[in-house]
C-alpha cells in the first residue's frame, strides 16, 4: 500500500461523531424543540386535571416535573440509532476499528446535549408555572442534569435492542421504564427535600453515583444490543 | 507493482458453513485472500453472497460455523449507502462513521471530483439522486487506506461510465497490493485476472 | 468434564436427561406440595394478630422468593449463552421468563388477597409489593422483546442482554424502592420487618420455599423440553421420537 493504513485515534473519532450528531440535530431544529414543547404541554395538563389551586400544584410539583422529564426522554430515546440503522450508517459504525464503547458514548452524549441538557436549562420556567417554591429550583436543575444523563444512557440500551424492530415504539417503554424508576425516586426526592429545606446534596450524590455506574456499564449493553440488531 | 496474488493473506476463511431457513447455502468453504486478489463471488440470487460478505466483514457474528481471520483494516460497502440526507457530501465523508481514516479537505474534493460530483460538495445530500448517493459512497474507495475491500453489488444504480471508472479503480487497488472481494451479476471487464469464488468449491487453486 | 459440557450442548441428550429427572422430581414435588399445603394450612396455629388470614404466606412468600431467584437463573443462563454461545442455555433462558412472570403474578395476587383483611385494601404501595410489580414488568419486558424479534436466535441474544441489564439493576431498584418507602411511609404498618415468626410457622414455610424451588425446576425442565422439540422439529431425533409415540 502507498500510505500505511492507520485509523484515526479514538478521541478524534468520537469528537467527529459528536460533531456529526450535533450537526444532524441542528439541521432538524424541530426535533430538538419537540421534547421541550412536549414538556410545556404536559405541564399544562396537570392544572387541568388536578385543579388550579397553587398550593396543591406546588405539593405535587417535584414529582410532576420529574415524571414529565422522564417521559419526554423516553419519547426521544427511541430515535438515537433509528435513522443510522435505516440508512446503513450503523453497520459502518460497527465495522469501525475504534472501540464501539466510546462511539456509543459519543452518540449518547450528543443525545443528552440536545435533550436532557436543554430540558434542565429551561425547567425553571416550567417549575414557576406549577408553583414549585423558588428555593428548590437549583436542586431541580441539578437533579435533571444528572438524572437525564442516566436516562439517556439507559434509554440507549432500549433503543439499541429495538432499533431493528418495525414496531419498537411501545416496546421500548416496556423495556426501559422499570430501569428509570430509581432515577425518578432519587430525582424527585432531591427536589422534594429542597422544597422542605433539607439538604438535597445526598440525593444528588446518589444520582451522580448512578451516572458513574451507567457510564461504565450501559455502553457495553448498548454495543451488544447494536451488534445483535444489525445482525438480526 | 506486483502482478497476481502473493504475500501474507489479508483474510483467511476456515471451514465456513452457513444454513438459512433449513437450507444449506455453503459448507466447508475455506479460502485465503492475498494482496493482488480481485475476487468476484459467483452464484445466483439467494446463494448466500451477501451473507458471505457480511460474515467476512464481521457484521454477522452467529448463525454460521467456521472461522474468519482478518489481518488488515477493511472497507465494506453494503446495499445501503450510509449517506445522511441532512449532511453535505463533504460532511458525509469527513465525519464518516466507519472511522477508517481521517481525510483532508482536498482529498475529499478530489474523491468527489473523481466520482463526478464536482460542484456538489456542499449541497445537502437530500437534493441528490439515488445514483449520486451511491457515488458519494463510492468516493470512499478513492479515500480508503484499507487494504481489503468487501463490496456488495457496487455497480447497482451506477451508469456505464461510472462502472468503467470503478473497474479501473479496483484494478489500481489490487495492483497497489490491496485485495477486493466483491459480488456482481455482470462480469468485470478488466485487464486483470479476476478470481471467481464459487460458494460450493471455494477459490481455484 | 469436557465431554459433559459437550453432551450438554446436545439437544437429544438434554431432552432425555430432563425427562428422566422429571420422572422422579415431578411426583416428589407434587407430594411435597400437598404435604406443605396441608401442614401450613391446617396444622399450624393461627396468628395472634391476623388470625387465619396469614396462612397465605405459605403460597405468597415462596412464590415471591422463587420469582426473584428465577430472574437470576434467567440472567445467568443468558450470560452463558452469550459468552459460550451455548444454545441450551438459550433454551433455558427462554423457558425461564414465562415461569418467573407467572410466579411474580401469583405473589402479587396472593399479596393483594392477603392485604384485604390485613390492611383493609386490595393494594398498598408497600416497598415489597412495588418491587414485585417492577419485577413483573421486567419479566414481561423480556417476554415481549423475545416475541418482537422474528429471528429467534437474535431474540435470544437480545433477551440475554436485557436480562443481564436487569440483573445489575434489580438490587438498585429494590434498594431505591425500599428507601423510597421508608421516606414516604412511617413504619406503622411494617409488621413483616422483625422476624419474630414462631418455629411452628417457620418450618412449613421453609418446606414450601424448597418445594417451590423444586416446582420451578420441574416447570423449567418441562418448558425446556417443549422448546427443544419445537426448535429441533425438523431433525431426525424428533421425527423418530414422534414416530415412536405414535406407535
Amino acid at each position: 500500500m502507498s500510505a500505511p493504513a492507520e485509523a484515526p485515534a479514538t478521541g478524534a473519532f468520537c469528537l467527529a461523531l459528536l460533531r456529526r450528531q450535533l450537526t444532524l440535530a441542528a439541521r432538524r431544529p424541530i426535533e430538538i424543540g419537540n421534547p421541550l414543547l412536549f414538556f410545556a404541554m404536559v405541564v399544562a395538563l396537570f392544572p387541568l386535571g388536578l385543579g388550579p389551586a397553587p398550593d396543591k400544584l406546588a405539593g405535587f410539583a417535584p414529582g410532576i416535573l420529574w415524571i414529565i422529564a422522564l417521559l419526554s426522554n423516553l419519547l426521544t430515546s427511541e430515535t438515537v440509532f433509528r435513522s443510522d440503522f435505516e440508512d446503513g450508517s450503523l453497520e459502518q459504525l460497527l465495522l469501525a476499528p475504534q472501540p464501539l464503547f466510546m462511539s456509543v458514548l459519543a452518540y449518547i452524549g450528543a443525545h443528552w446535549l440536545t435533550t436532557g441538557l436543554l430540558l434542565a436549562l429551561v425547567s425553571p420556567v416550567f417549575a414557576l408555572m406549577i408553583n414549585l417554591p423558588g428555593q428548590a429550583i437549583g436542586a431541580l436543575v441539578a437533579s435533571l442534569l444528572l438524572g437525564t444523563a442516566v436516562l439517556s444512557l439507559v434509554g440507549g440500551i432500549g433503543a439499541a435492542l429495538t432499533v431493528g424492530l418495525k414496531r419498537g415504539g411501545m416496546l421500548i417503554s416496556l423495556l426501559i421504564l422499570p430501569f428509570y424508576m430509581p432515577v425518578l425516586i432519587f430525582g424527585s426526592a432531591a427536589v422534594q427535600n429542597a422544597v422542605l429545606g433539607t439538604p438535597a446534596v445526598p440525593y444528588l450524590a446518589i444520582l451522580g453515583a448512578m451516572l458513574c455506574l451507567a457510564i461504565a456499564l450501559a455502553p457495553l449493553a448498548i454495543a451488544a444490543g447494536l451488534r445483535i440488531s444489525v445482525d438480526a | 507493482m506486483s502482478s497476481g496474488p502473493s504475500g501474507e493473506p489479508l483474510l483467511a476463511v476456515h471451514d465456513l458453513c452457513l444454513e438459512r431457513g433449513g437450507r444449506e447455502l455453503f459448507r466447508d468453504l475455506s479460502f485465503e485472500v492475498r494482496p493482488g486478489h480481485l475476487v468476484q463471488v459467483d452464484g445466483p440470487n439467494g446463494a448466500g453472497k451477501t451473507s458471505l460478505l457480511r460474515i467476512l466483514a464481521g457484521l454477522s457474528r452467529y448463525g454460521f460455523e467456521g472461522r474468519v481471520e482478518r489481518h488488515s483494516l477493511l472497507l465494506y460497502l453494503g446495499h445501503q449507502s450510509a449517506v445522511k440526507a441532512l449532511l453535505t457530501p463533504r460532511e458525509n465523508l469527513a465525519w464518516h462513521v466507519a472511522g477508517e481514516s481521517a481525510y483532508g479537505d482536498t482529498e475529499i474534493e478530489d474523491a468527489l471530483n473523481k466520482v463526478g460530483l464536482y460542484g456538489y460538495e456542499d449541497v445537502p445530500s437530500h437534493a441528490l439522486s439515488a445514483g449520486q448517493h451511491r457515488r458519494v459512497n463510492l468516493a470512499r474507495l478513492y479515500l480508503s487506506r484499507s487494504a481489503l475491500w468487501l463490496l456488495d453489488e457496487p455497480f447497482t444504480a451506477i451508469d456505464k461510465g461510472g462502472v468503467a471508472e470503478l473497474e479501473k479503480l479496483l484494478v489500481e487497488h489490487v495492483q497497489r497490493g490491496g485485495a477486493v472481494v466483491m459480488t456482481s451479476h455482470q462480469p468485470l471487464r478488466v485487464a486483470y485476472q479476476v478470481t471467481m469464488l464459487s460458494l460450493t468449491d471455494g477459490l481455484p487453486a | 468434564m469436557w465431554s459433559f459440557f459437550h453432551k450438554l450442548g446436545s439437544p437429544p441428550w438434554l431432552f432425555r436427561i430432563a425427562g428422566s429427572i422429571l420422572r422422579w422430581l415431578l411426583p416428589v414435588t407434587l407430594v411435597a406440595l400437598a404435604v406443605g399445603l396441608v401442614w401450613g394450612l391446617l396444622f399450624t396455629a393461627p396468628d395472634f394478630r391476623q388470625g387465619n388470614s396469614y396462612r397465605i404466606i405459605y403460597i405468597h412468600v415462596p412464590a415471591a422468593v422463587v420469582a426473584l431467584a428465577g430472574y437470576y437463573v434467567m440472567a445467568i443462563a443468558g450470560a452463558v449463552s452469550l459468552i459460550w454461545k451455548m444454545k441450551m442455555a438459550d433454551v433455558a433462558m427462554k423457558a425461564c421468563a414465562p415461569i418467573g412472570a407467572a410466579l411474580t403474578f401469583i405473589a402479587l395476587v396472593t399479596g393483594s388477597i392477603w392485604g384485604k383483611p390485613t390492611w383493609g385494601t386490595w393494594w398498598v404501595w408497600d416497598a415489597r409489593i412495588t418491587s414485585m410489580l417492577i419485577l413483573l414488568f421486567l419479566y414481561l419486558g423480556v417476554v415481549a422483546l423475545y416475541e418482537a424479534y422474528d429471528n429467534k436466535e437474535a431474540a435470544g441474544k437480545a433477551c440475554a442482554v436485557l436480562s443481564l441489564v436487569g440483573m445489575v439493576n434489580i438490587p438498585i431498584i429494590y434498594k431505591s424502592v425500599d428507601w423510597w418507602y421508608s421516606l414516604h411511609q412511617p413504619a406503622s404498618i411494617k409488621f413483616t420487618g422483625e422476624s419474630t415468626i414462631d418455629p411452628s410457622m417457620l418450618y412449613p414455610l421453609l418446606w414450601m420455599i424448597v418445594t417451590f424451588y423444586a416446582l420451578f425446576t420441574c416447570c423449567l425442565l418441562m418448558n425446556m423440553r417443549a422448546e427443544l422439540l419445537e426448535r429441533e422439529a425438523r431433525t431426525n431425533w424428533v421425527k423418530k421420537l414422534a414416530a415412536e409415540n405414535r406407535a
